[in-house]
């Protein structure tokens, strides 16, 4: 009981990664790179980002990615709400 | 004539440019912190790592008083130069269209280039003719112009892609071999290439001033009207 009136806090997962068709060279030179290290068959590696926050609202994400933590116009974004 | 020039933490060519700004009229460092433009004619966002190119090149700088002054002096029409960061900050204020991306070969370049001039009449190319190649230095990691076709159509149809890279020369893969565009009204300029480090024969070229006495020009000419 005294847990839950201390205000509770969410925490938020961002994964952000390049959207579809933008040039990803971060993704393209690791998928260049497994091969050499044995490991075949890998396609569609593409890197992005994580960003972990603990927030009050979780609604308040959503916005967040819009106007910071992605640039939509080059970025996609998923938001994972983890309730701990 | 005076320009100012924003300094933000991490900035590391707002000397260069203020430096190249003085060969041509007054100038004065802006601390990103402030929102007084200090009476500036024309405001130059410079080249650099600004608040550490955290989360994305230029994402963090937008949020700074400094730069709301600068956007409010931009919609009002004042000239606003963004070079190399301050071409990726201008896009994530969203005063110019398009973002930049890590170049396409993931390596950073650092290396003089050949620019055509594509549009002239403009506050920032008056000075240069038509179709006149410039040779500047970039350097940079996150130059690779990029922007929806849609977007790219009309920047194209509305005369906002100011200068290209030579056929052979294009550093990071930029979209249409674009190295700088204007905002729609033409007062907001973006590139990546290096005006201020090419103001001098000393260094291999001063075509960067140019871009320098066009805006003299241009506020020049305002306050005669």
């Amino acid at each position: 009981m005294a847990r839950a009136q201390r205000g509770r806090r969410l925490r938020a997962r961002v994964l952000i990664r390049p959207k579809q068709g933008i040039l990803d060279p971060q993704g393209q030179a690791v998928e260049r790179a497994l091969p050499a290290l044995g490991f075949d068959g890998v396609e569609n590696v593409r890197v992005g980002r994580l960003v972990e926050l603990d927030v009050a609202d979780g609604a308040s994400v959503a916005d967040m990615c819009e106007k910071l933590l992605a640039n939509p116009l080059i970025e996609d974004y998923e938001v994972l709400v983890v309730d701990e | 004539m005076k320009f100012g020039v924003v300094q933000f933490p991490g900035s590391c060519d707002e000397r260069d440019a203020l430096l190249a700004a003085k060969r041509f009229g007054d100038a004065e460092l802006l601390w990103h912190a402030e929102r007084d433009l200090r009476g500036a004619d024309a405001v130059i966002v410079p080249g650099g790592f600004s608040y550490g190119d955290y989360l994305r090149a230029g994402a963090i700088a937008r949020f700074s008083p400094m730069m709301d002054a600068v956007s409010e002096f931009a919609l009002a029409g004042g000239p606003v130069l963004g070079i190399c960061n301050g071409f990726q900050v201008l896009c994530e204020v969203g005063l110019l269209p398009g973002a930049l991306l890590p170049n396409d070969s993931l390596r950073f370049v650092c290396r003089q280039v050949e620019l055509e001039v594509v549009n002239t009449g403009t506050p920032f190319t008056r000075a240069c003719e038509e179709g006149e190649r410039l040779s500047i230095p970039v350097k940079h990691f996150t130059g690779c112009y990029f922007a929806p076709e849609s977007a790219l159509e009309e920047l194209d149809a509305n005369g906002q892609v100011l200068l290209r890279y030579d056929a052979g020369q294009n550093p990071n893969g930029s979209l249409r071999d674009i190295a700088g565009i204007a905002s729609a009204q033409k007062n907001v300029f973006g590139l990546m290439p290096h005006p201020e480090h090419a103001v001098d024969p000393l260094t291999g070229s001063s075509d960067g001033g140019k871009l320098f006495a066009s805006l003299v020009a241009h506020v020049e000419e305002l306050v005669a009207a």
